[in-house]
């Protein structure tokens, strides 16, 4: 297959700002493409992890950042687990996902950033997952009322939600550490 | 034998019966889980996804003030587990992380508290022998697909559960129980993990399918799991699998805690068993065919 890249924007390459977000060497990647069999989400995403890979090492540009793989990987580990080079491509996809959101990239169906971003309010208010309300931030946020619909009341009866939030004691600490991460974005 | 205790927030929900159920099992064996008083939220993997310092500061408070009470971690969620050991690797290996971490909870860690999840804390540190003396009903052959998931075995140096492609902690547990552990290949595939809460659910339900389906070509009668993600994607997907393909399981999804619970004779209540989606009754009479109504 035959790749085509457009050249990134002038400045830091997508890809040295995601090695230094990451942590991760690209560079040590030869396409042996283990990841791209195991992966969970690639038979239902727009490209394979190693694709993903080699287009940073060819130098992609932001046009990278909406591809819908960084949104609909699990964080499974099987890439990591299987390569023979030891690369992990979660903490890669972690910061191609946080740079799609920083530089406002297309979020593609699934809204993952919307989801993540509503299950954290939630433990910024009260120390502990909110279900209820994570739900409701969501589905308001993607207008997705009707999805899993059926399932509240069997949830509700079987009491696998539970209808008070309830309240870390701690929640001076968890407020400080939100804080703090705020704070030291992007240093 | 005791453990500061962190129940994680899916204990207060969706996986109130793997909390119980693993109360009433240790406390059944003489185990003592304390609570950590006071326990917040990991942030799981939307933590991780967004930030890697809060991703990091959140689980360390949690075992700081486990440390503050002087004993190993005992966890039942294989998220928390996960997060919980992530943290301790991520301090020990990475000074620059640990120095952020210790300004982000005002305190230094050192990453040394220990964190076992409840399967191990069963099969090592109780020990599977102890646990056959105290065993008063046998899953009598019923066969049983283990299933680990993603987050207790992988990535493998940082959880260093067991063997991260083919584990057999579960199988273990389930062959003391008297049932049949299958040789299976999804033991360790991934269910599709929180895309279950977004608008891709569809792919969970692909997912859970193609687990559900290997589990029952192997001949699987029910399905163990240690993991409150896993346990809701195979169990409540059920109903759309059905809709969407036409194949109608009714394969039961049971935490192993809740497996060991009813071999202990424990009761249902304590176990949790109302809150399972797909009737474990066909277990439950297997485990014992004259007594139990369920």
């Amino acid at each position: 297959m035959t790749i085509r890249i457009k050249k990134g924007r002038t400045g830091q390459s997508l890809r040295d700002t995601v090695v230094q977000m990451s942590g991760v060497d690209l560079s040590a990647c030869y396409q042996c493409k283990k990841c791209s069999s195991g992966c969970t989400v690639s038979a239902h995403s727009q490209s394979p992890p190693s694709e993903i890979i080699r287009r940073l090492q060819l130098g992609a540009g932001d046009e990278l950042l909406r591809n819908d793989l960084i949104f609909t990987c699990v964080s499974c580990e099987t890439c990591y687990a299987r390569c023979p080079m030891g690369i992990d491509l979660v903490p890669v996809m972690d910061a191609l996902r946080a740079l799609a959101v920083q530089r406002k990239a297309a979020i593609p169906k699934g809204n993952v950033p919307l989801f993540n971003s509503a299950f954290l309010k939630t433990v910024h208010i009260f120390g502990r997952t909110y279900d209820l309300g994570l739900m409701a931030l969501y589905k308001i946020g993607t207008s997705s009322y009707s999805q899993d619909a059926d399932k509240i009341p069997l949830l509700i009866g079987k009491k696998k939600i539970a209808f008070l939030p309830s309240f870390s004691p701690n929640l001076k600490t968890v407020k400080r550490i939100f804080e703090i991460a705020r704070q030291n974005k992007g240093k | 034998m005791r453990y500061a205790y962190y129940p994680g927030c899916s204990s207060e929900s969706s996986a109130r019966d793997q909390h119980t159920s693993s109360i009433a099992v240790t406390r059944a064996l003489g185990i003592d889980l304390v609570e950590i008083p006071g326990w917040s939220c990991c942030g799981a993997t939307p933590a991780h996804q967004t930030d890697r310092l809060l991703a990091a500061s959140l689980p360390a408070a949690n075992l700081l003030w486990a440390r503050d009470m002087g004993l190993d971690v005992a966890v039942n969620c294989a998220a928390c587990y996960n997060r919980l050991k992530t943290a301790n690797y991520e301090v020990q290996h990475q000074p620059e992380m640990r120095k952020k971490v210790a300004a982000a909870l005002n305190r230094d860690y050192d990453g040394s508290v220990k964190v076992r999840h409840i399967v191990e804390v069963l099969l090592e540190d109780f020990g599977v022998k102890n646990l056959e003396t105290r065993l008063r009903h046998s899953l009598n052959g019923l066969k049983i697909a283990a299933y680990y998931g993603c987050l207790l075995v992988r990535p493998h140096e940082v959880t260093q559960f067991d063997d991260p492609e083919n584990p057999q902690s579960v199988d273990t547990l389930v062959t003391a129980l008297g049932g049949e552990s299958l040789d299976w290949p999804c033991k360790v595939s991934c269910c599709g993990n929180s895309l279950s809460l977004t608008t891709r659910s569809d792919m969970v339900v692909d997912f859970s399918d193609a687990i559900i389906g290997m589990a029952a070509s192997a001949g699987a009668e029910c399905i163990a799991v240690a993991c409150p993600l896993c346990q809701v994607n195979l169990d409540l997907r059920q109903s759309d699998i059905q809709k969407k393909t036409g194949r109608n399981y009714q394969m039961p999804v049971l935490y192993i805690t809740q497996l060991i619970g009813l071999c202990l004779g424990l009761s249902f209540a304590e176990l949790g068993l109302n809150k399972l989606v797909v009737s474990p009754s066909a277990v439950i009479k297997v485990v014992n065919e004259n007594s139990f109504k369920f």
